[in-house]
């Protein structure tokens, strides 16, 4: 029964130009379509980067697109501006390093809190645990704009301003309970038999944690150290209201910035935008499997 | 593997021990994470309520019936950042999965199907700051500069100033949401699209199904608990959406382009009026709530049918 179906399922191959032609023909509105989507998604993207290489003077003259007509000079002048200059308060690069001062940490501290809660959740005993880990559920959804106002005031308390340890800490806490939602579900699917050996022949939790979990887990590890890796290198509000001022600005809020003084500055605004935007496409050409992992798993986020 | 692990912890659960209090190894490896949980975000959160009715319900009653920036039922259309939200809801969320969905279906269609769906899932990468640059460039105002008004030109229309305008800024803000997640959606219905079995829709073609049919009356239908899956997410993203506002119009022309997120912002940070922006923030946690929920309970019915 199911055979005739399933012949028709594998296609012939085309044969003859002129069966190669009219299957063309019979995909053509596909591939105008998708053409027309690969237009649309790429050339916003493409306007700007050509524009980050383009001269002040050309960028207010004429179009991007006039590249493509032999208008073809391009510069690093815009980059090394903004990278040298102190266009709003500090420069870009001052800007990226300390982007990365706060997404390091930021990614490597939930990474560890989250995976030795997970742990616990799926595979140590403790009263009260189901229902702590439906608190923890319950917390994925808390908006950040909850607890700002409050946050600020514990971190004047504990004189920490000025410091990146609130930006720290408010990512790091925010980060848990997707973090132990995600690595929980993947523990525990990790095989019973193995874990139980090792708890007979007098392995210790912690030893069953660095030395079987951690090891059987390298791509959930992975796929939520990218996901919060990104979430934070993107950021954009909680380093608004807790980055330190002056010069602790990551590069989120320095184009930020940047809008408010030089909003039409097209030079100035697309290099800055490309510098925020080239380690992420890196990721994610790099990495595009664990990425995308990460997005389907963090949905529920 | 799974159902059968679940289970056996399950009546482990009951054995002894269980109320024997925290092992030392549990309280090393939970209390870390609960410490920061309840310090440093449910302490706050009661706090923010408690702040929010510092002045009994006045900030509820003036944000919901006083405040046109915030919802305008005078005229009609109604405005205000509430009022937004809500067409960020229909439109963003309607145009996402739709555009998503055809580009899931037709990407199968053909041999570059995975650089097409990478193209389009680029935006998600980058950070929303950057992307909303790059919408600002395209919807400049001069012909010269701006993509849209240089191909509007092209047909004698325009130049429109597109985020200065009231009646265009949610329309163009909307649009640029949609291209930054548009990805999203291919990438998960993607993936649900390879579990329909081929023999299914081959099975329709040779019954003589257009394509249309196809998609209308054997896909939709059984990619629905992802899609659901996805408007829900979506959703969220509306109710939390503060970066594209505040890089592209800081809500304005005229603040005609606030959202609830934004309003919290702008209310509680630059303006200093503390519990009234605590009070958004609290109608933000109200609208999420029943995700919440869902959420909570999706979980628990999963573990009662492992």
């Amino acid at each position: 029964m199911t055979a005739p179906l399933a012949d028709t399922t594998v296609r012939a191959p085309a044969r003859t130009p002129a069966e190669k032609l009219s299957r063309l023909l019979g995909h053509a509105p596909v591939h105008v379509a998708l053409g027309v989507v690969g237009l649309i998604w790429l050339l916003p993207t493409v306007g700007l980067l050509v524009t980050s290489f383009r001269p002040r003077s050309d960028i207010q003259n004429s179009g991007w697109w006039t590249i493509f007509g032999g208008n073809v000079d391009l510069t690093l002048e815009n980059y090394e501006l903004v990278l040298g200059a102190d266009l709003a308060a500090q420069t870009m690069l001052q800007a990226f390093l300390n982007t990365i001062q706060i997404t390091i940490p930021s990614t490597i501290l939930p990474l560890l809190l989250a995976s030795m809660a997970a742990f616990a959740f799926a595979w140590i005993k403790f009263p009260f645990r189901d229902t702590l880990f439906l608190a923890v559920i319950a917390l994925l959804l808390v908006p950040i704009q909850m607890v700002l106002l409050p946050l600020g005031e514990i971190y004047r308390d504990l004189g920490l301003i000025g410091s990146f340890l609130p930006i720290w800490i408010t990512h790091t806490t925010f980060a848990l309970p997707f973090g132990i939602f995600l690595l929980r579900n993947f523990f525990i699917t990790l095989p019973k038999d193995l874990i139980e050996a090792a708890r007979i022949d007098g392995a210790t939790n912690v030893g069953i944690f660095r030395q079987i979990v951690l090891p059987l887990s390298v791509p959930a590890l992975a796929s939520y150290a990218i996901f919060q890796f990104l979430w934070v290198w993107n950021d954009l509000l909680i380093a608004l209201v807790f980055a330190p001022r002056p010069g602790g600005q990551p590069m989120t809020t320095q184009i930020g910035s940047l809008l408010g003084t030089y909003g039409a500055e097209w030079h100035i605004l697309a290099a800055a935008s490309f510098l925020v935007m080239v380690v992420p496409l890196a990721v994610f050409f790099s990495l595009q499997r664990f990425f995308v992992q990460g997005l389907l798993a963090g949905s529920v986020k | 593997m799974t159902a059968a692990t679940a289970g056996a912890e399950r009546v482990e659960r009951r054995g002894p021990g269980m109320f024997g209090g925290w092992s030392i190894a549990a309280s090393l490896f939970v209390v870390p994470a609960i410490f920061l949980l309840v310090v440093f975000m449910l302490y706050p959160v009661v706090s923010t309520i408690i702040l929010s009715f510092e002045p009994g319900i006045d900030n509820y009653v003036r944000l919901l019936t006083a405040d046109p920036k915030f919802l305008d039922l005078g005229t009609f259309p109604p405005r205000g950042a509430l009022f937004n939200n809500l067409l960020w809801v229909v439109f963003y969320v309607s145009g996402t999965i739709v555009i998503g969905l055809l580009v899931a279906v037709m990407a199968t269609r053909v041999r570059y199907e995975a650089h097409i769906k990478a193209i389009v899932f680029i935006p998600q990468a980058i950070a929303a700051v950057a992307l909303g640059v790059i919408w600002r460039f395209v919807y400049a105002p001069e012909e010269n500069t701006g993509l849209l008004n240089a191909v509007l030109g092209v047909a004698n229309v325009g130049p429109v100033s597109w985020l200065g305008s009231q009646t265009w800024v949610n329309t163009a803000l909307i649009i640029a949401g949609i291209w930054g997640s548009v990805g999203f959606v291919t990438v998960i219905l993607s993936a649900a699209l390879k579990g329909i079995s081929t023999e299914i829709l081959e099975a329709a073609r040779v019954d003589g199904a257009t394509e249309g049919q196809v998609f209308r009356r054997i896909i939709v239908p059984m990619l629905s608990l992802p899609i659901s899956v996805v408007a829900v997410t979506l959703v969220i993203n509306v109710i939390k959406l503060f970066d594209l506002i505040y890089t592209m119009t800081q809500g304005g022309p005229a603040n005609s382009s606030r959202v609830i997120a934004f309003s919290m912002y702008q209310e509680a940070l630059p303006a200093r009026n503390f519990d009234y922006g605590a009070a958004i923030a609290v109608i933000m946690l109200i609208i999420l709530i029943p995700v919440m929920i869902f959420n909570v309970r999706r979980f628990t019915a999963e573990r009662v049918t492992q």
